[in-house]
């Protein structure tokens, strides 16, 4: 009989849940990051030249 | 070969939580990087570089990050010899947690991430001493090395060794001959450290056909290059002194670690055959060794920076 694919056990369900979360935090951790980082070099550049 | 099929992968792998890809990223080997380019960065600043703390911050994350995609991907490759290392048989490919497909996606995704987060952090030769080092550890070393010579953790050192030239560079731009002696006291302490760890691991890395230097050219020529090796080391270790990037607290930790290190490994040299002990000690000094020098490093900079 061929696996059920759909069907995951609470454990998994859990865990995929999990991977879901903190896929969602690295994504929202690099955003920030690089949202920093550019306002650091603009403000760097405009201090810069000014 | 012992991997799970694509099937039971894919099955194990809805076991597999947010932990087992962080491990994917050798958290250990990272944390030393992390270290070793801080030491690099602050030694820069107080060579006259200039760096925005929060970029300085950025730079260090892209260049653990991908320290820990070169681990990821050094994983995907070496899947195979993990399943037969006591060692490393607890990583999750081998205990089937993450398929390796995934995996080798995890670690470019993170390489391409980290080397783009650092060229914006910081400047291109940063960015693309990162990408070399990563280029050197997944491919010159896991790839091709690894499983051709007894050389392998010599030439492939140079990877491990890059940190703090890369962060060097973050803050300046430039790598000067200061930051390649980092380079060179990591790269030199690279051949002892693993050797010691091969000696009382042969077994491990016989059964899992890597020819590290004990199971080629045997234990005694392995011993006699471990001294050979610590010697240069050792004065390669005083160097920062002679050139002003370290000051006398530098001097003075350098030589009681120095003797330190020539001493166990002299153990080593004059230890009977399959005595598992002295390269067991050699092998956990070696890492306090670099930790101590480093330290020292960082502690003299940041108080002329400081102070």
């Amino acid at each position: 009989m061929p696996d059920a694919p759909h069907q995951l056990t609470p454990d998994a369900q859990k865990k995929r849940a999990q991977r879901n979360i903190a896929i969602a935090l690295g994504l929202a951790a690099f955003v920030l990051v690089v949202f920093l980082v550019t306002i650091l070099k603009i403000s760097g550049n405009i201090g810069a030249s000014s | 070969m012992n991997i799970p099929s694509a099937s039971a992968e894919a099955h194990q792998a809805r076991a597999a939580g947010p932990l087992h890809y962080f491990a994917l990223l050798k958290p250990r080997v990272m944390s030393l990087v992390i270290f070793t380019a801080l030491v690099g960065m602050v030694a820069a600043v107080a060579a006259g570089a200039s760096i925005h703390p929060g970029l300085a911050a950025a730079s260090l994350l892209a260049i653990a990050v991908g320290a820990g995609a070169s681990g990821a991907l050094n994983m995907w490759w070496d899947a195979d010899i993990d399943a037969v290392m006591a060692r490393t048989v607890a990583r999750p490919i081998p205990q089937g947690l993450v398929p390796r497909a995934e995996a080798a996606g995890f670690g470019l995704l993170l390489a391409a991430l980290s080397v783009a987060l650092l060229a914006l952090a910081s400047n291109y030769v940063a960015a693309g001493l990162l990408a070399f080092t990563i280029f050197f550890y997944v491919v010159v070393y896991s790839m091709w090395l690894k499983r051709l010579t007894p050389q392998n953790i010599v030439i492939g050192g140079a990877a491990g060794a890059l940190p703090p030239v890369v962060a060097w560079a973050a803050a300046s731009g430039t790598a000067p001959p200061d930051a390649w002696l980092l380079f060179a006291i990591i790269f030199l302490w690279t051949p002892p450290h693993f050797w010691a760890l091969a000696l009382y691991r042969e077994g491990d890395y016989a059964r899992a056909g890597v020819p590290m230097m004990p199971n080629v050219a045997g234990e005694a020529s392995t011993k006699k290059q471990i001294f050979i090796y610590s010697l240069i080391l050792v004065v390669a270790g005083l160097a920062p002194y002679a050139t002003g990037l370290g000051g006398v607290v530098y001097l003075a930790i350098a030589s009681a670690f120095g003797a330190g290190f020539l001493m166990l490994s002299w153990r080593v040299l004059k230890s009977a055959p399959r005595a598992k002990e002295a390269p067991k000690q050699l092998f956990a000094f070696s890492i306090l060794y670099l930790f101590a020098l480093f330290a020292a490093l960082l502690i003299e900079d940041i108080y002329a920076l400081y102070a």
